[in-house]
């Protein structure tokens, strides 16, 4: 059941010579006569970032993991709310301002399943899909870290044993 | 305190089944930086040889000795193993792929 499941999931890494996300695919993929809605989220490039011009986004991959993550994911998100189909689609190489980055479409016979789920499958690439984007200015990069990741890792460190390794060198009892 | 049968090995784990002598192949990994990760070390991928019965952790301590600016994302980045996230505690066995994840930023 879980693999018919999958079929019904698009997860497209798209290389950096892939050019724009071709928006339509992924809407036209989702789209199903069992649904009322299509539910849509578009990531883009902003120009700004703390008062600094922000020039370009350059995003890399771990992308065998992280394609194995998004159909995890989309796993999840069938677990949690009735959906029909789902799609997520990242691109990597530069996007430049006002251009998207990632995108996710979720149909459901529902309206409220699919927005939800939408809304899931990106704060999940937020916080656990090994993609990394570095801010390009005029006169310097940075590479960027997502809170939701951050949240997360500090959150599992607190449960995690081998956690304690590290604090015992301070005289902790 | 020590438990009847175990061997305790000073990392305050009791590892039953670790017989005492080299006699166990050392194992080869591969490891892989990405992105700032791979700016601090000046590589994309590594290997190392280690002792059987090593965990992710020690690997880690090793990769932090061969390359002491991993030290500035240490306590903000996440280890994988074979593309699955995976604790310090993990052991490890030869051709395992283990990679250094600092933090991630996505869409």
């Amino acid at each position: 059941m879980a693999s018919a499941a999958a079929e019904m999931d698009l997860v497209d890494i798209l290389d950096a010579s892939s050019g724009p996300i071709d928006i339509a695919r992924y809407v036209d993929f989702v789209r199903d006569p069992a649904a009322s809605a299509i539910a849509t989220f578009e990531g883009t490039t902003r120009d700004t970032f703390e008062g600094k011009l922000v020039e370009e986004l350059r995003y890399e991959a771990y992308v065998p993991m992280a394609a194995r993550r998004l159909a995890a994911i989309c796993a999840e998100a069938r677990g949690s709310w009735p959906l029909l189909r789902l799609a997520v689609a990242h691109r990597l190489g530069t996007v430049g301002v006002g251009e998207a980055s990632v995108f996710v479409a979720a149909s459901a016979v529902h309206r409220a399943e699919a927005m939800e789920a939408c809304r899931y499958l990106i704060d999940e690439v937020k916080a656990s899909v090994p993609i990394w984007k570095k801010e390009v200015y005029e006169n310097g990069e940075v590479w960027k870290e997502n809170k939701e990741f951050l949240e997360r890792r500090a959150a599992h460190h607190e449960m995690d044993p081998a956690h304690e390794l590290k604090e015992t060198s301070n005289g902790e009892d | 305190m020590e438990i009847a049968g175990g061997l305790n090995d000073g990392t305050g784990e009791m590892n039953e089944s670790k017989v005492e002598n080299s006699a166990g192949q050392d194992i080869k990994i591969k490891v892989l930086f990405f992105a700032r990760a791979r700016d601090l070390t000046g590589v994309s991928e590594t290997s190392l040889e280690m002792p059987d019965g090593s965990t992710a952790g020690d690997c880690m301590r090793n990769l932090l000795v061969k390359f002491p600016s991993l030290q500035e994302i240490y306590n903000s980045m996440v280890l994988a193993i074979n593309e699955e996230y995976a604790a310090e505690s993990t052991l490890l066995t030869s051709k395992d792929e283990l990679a250094i994840i600092p933090p991630i930023s996505g869409g």
